[in-house]
């Protein structure tokens, strides 16, 4: 066989590979984007029948099984008030343990033990947590249904999703950084704060939104320990409150079309709130990023 | 507030592999002192145990003494931060802070260490750009990212940003390595300045820099493959480069190597 030497045109079988190949690719961005769009479209054309004005200021106390009308305003502030309380518990302790494990652990027995209860923790199915806050907060301490316990049921789930996430972008903020940072004698907490933390923070956000998003939806934890209202309870550490998930749950059992349509707007409801906290979040890591000053 | 360093039989590990081994050597204040040698002798792990930052990597550690003037740097009771404050480094990739502009890349040592008024860090910034010939280049984007320069200024805003502390010494691991020959000029001119204030010592590969710019030379080698790195000799560089004491340093300097 001779062997061509020199330079050569692209040769017709690796020009056709390249458009097959980037076909493909093209083709399996279509699929993927199928159950995105249609939940969506769904979500949308449904729930925006009932998206008005009284659904998202009033409750559905005294209304009645086939009463129209009626809202989401109690699920609406159970939903905000569980998400901040959780994101409150979860965050903080989350950043703090990937700190850990990435800054001071330098993978010794207790960042590894860590890091492994930190892989099963994500593991844990979202009812498990549920249930372990109605045992051990409600059962064993004797503690009240409310908002609160809801939200520590959601910060087990949200605490591992943080760890993680933050870990990976502490990891990718190069050694030279810090150590150019040790080398102006700047001690390494301040080092963490000052330089790797601002320089993995866009990453942080993500993740942490990621977090926040997930934990937004979920249904199971809440119903163990929320308990379930139909009135507005303002008061995350008093009696039953609502959540934007049980609420579609709920509304979604019931055998009336506007109860069906009132959990069609309630899950558009709950698309749009994470949709805007999402928004929200990267507007920040915009508004404090060095690209924002270059222009 | 140039201080003189002198190094008693030095060894440092990187776990258990010893890399560099029985080092003795005084460094002259007031002075520039370069350290050559072949890839992977531990001119980098020498100057590393300096301002003790040998020992971030994990595993690291240095046996040995090292004393600036009449301190004991490795002495039990002494802060590796307030060591680093006070012996500054600068790398071999520029390594500006991605996160912040150039005028807060020179203020970091500054801030990092505690509260400085406004107008203060405004004079030093300026002085320590100037002082690092880069004060014309970015006076008028100072509040843009740093890592926007190009290779040559993003050294030389490192250069400013250690020298931003007032170090007194400073310490050079192939400052030039990356940079183009007008750029290596510039930095070469600003060593031979910063000597006058600072006791320098500066690692490199290129033969006639280190004839350029250094008043001592010293000379690095391996035994064999493996092996931990050792000092050979260290003399005035004129005699280094003339007339070397070992044919080891003799060979090397002519590129008759190994
Ligand atoms: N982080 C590290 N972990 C383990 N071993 C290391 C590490 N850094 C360097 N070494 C080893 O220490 C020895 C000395 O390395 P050092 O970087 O000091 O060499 P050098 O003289 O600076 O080389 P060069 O001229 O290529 O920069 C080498 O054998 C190297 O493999
Ligand atoms: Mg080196």
């Amino acid at each position: 066989m001779i062997v061509q030497t020199g330079i050569q045109p692209i040769s017709v079988g690796r020009r056709a590979k390249d458009r097959i190949i980037q076909m493909l690719i093209f083709l399996a961005f279509a699929l993927a984007l199928i159950p995105l769009v249609s939940v969506l479209w769904m979500v949308v054309g449904n729930g925006m029948q009932r998206f008005d004005l009284e659904f998202l200021t009033h409750s559905m106390r005294d209304i009645g099984a086939r009463d129209v009308g009626g809202g989401a305003y109690h699920a609406i502030v159970g939903t905000l008030e569980q998400v901040l309380l959780a994101s409150l518990i979860a965050i903080p302790i989350g950043l703090l343990t990937a700190i850990y494990l990435v800054e001071y652990g330098n993978g010794g027995r207790l960042a590894r033990t860590i890091g492994f209860f930190v892989d099963v923790m994500t593991g844990v199915p979202s009812v498990v947590s549920g249930l372990f806050v109605l045992a051990f907060w409600i059962l064993v301490l004797g503690m009240p249904f409310s908002g609160f316990a809801g939200a520590l049921a959601l910060s087990i789930l949200m605490m591992p999703v943080v760890v993680r996430s933050a870990e990976e972008m502490l990891r990718l903020v190069p050694r030279e950084l810090r150590e150019a940072s040790y080398a102006l004698g700047v001690p390494q907490w301040r080092t963490i704060v000052k330089v790797v933390l601002p320089t993995a923070s866009t990453g942080i956000v993500t993740g942490v939104m990621l977090a926040v998003a997930r934990v937004a939806g979920e249904t199971a934890p809440l119903l163990l320990t929320v308990f379930f209202t139909d009135s507005i309870n303002n008061d995350p550490f008093q009696g039953p409150q609502m959540g934007l998930p049980l609420y579609v749950f709920d509304q979604a059992g019931r055998p009336t079309d506007s109860a069906i349509d009132r959990a069609w707007t309630g899950a558009l409801t709950l698309i749009l709130i994470v949709m805007l906290l999402n928004l929200v979040a990267r507007l920040i890591g915009w508004w404090r990023s060095p690209a924002r000053r270059r222009s | 507030m140039a201080k003189q360093i002198e190094v008693s039989d030095l060894d440092a590990y990187y776990g258990s592999h010893k890399a560099i081994e029985g080092i003795t050597m005084t460094i002259e204040p007031r002075s520039v002192t370069a350290f050559i040698g072949p890839s992977g002798c531990g001119k980098s792990t020498f100057l590393r145990t300096l301002n003790r930052m040998h020992e971030v990597i994990p595993g690291a550690r240095v046996e040995g003494k090292v004393r600036l003037e009449d301190q004991d740097l490795y002495g039990p009771d002494v802060d590796p931060v307030s060591v680093r404050r006070t012996i500054g480094m600068v790398f071999q990739r520029p390594n500006p802070f991605p996160t912040m502009s150039i005028f807060d890349n020179v203020a970091a040592g500054l801030r990092l260490n505690g509260r400085v008024s406004r107008s203060e860090i405004e004079g030093v910034v300026e002085e320590s750009l100037k002082g690092a010939n880069l004060w014309n280049e970015v006076k008028d984007r100072l509040h843009k990212p740093g890592a926007g320069l190009s290779g040559g200024q993003q050294q030389r805003l490192c250069i400013a940003r250690a020298i931003a502390v007032r170090p007194e010494v400073l310490l050079m691991d192939e400052p030039c390595s990356a940079l183009d020959p007008i750029s290596t000029l510039a930095i070469e001119d600003l060593i031979a300045q910063l000597k006058k204030d600072y006791t320098i010592v500066i690692v490199t590969h290129n033969m006639q820099q280190a004839a350029r710019v250094s008043d001592r030379t010293a000379f690095f080698n391996l035994a064999a493959q493996g092996r931990p790195g050792r000092l050979i000799e260290m003399d005035d560089t004129s005699k280094i480069f003339t007339n070397p004491a070992e044919k080891a340093t003799e060979d090397y300097i002519a590129g008759r190597f190994g």
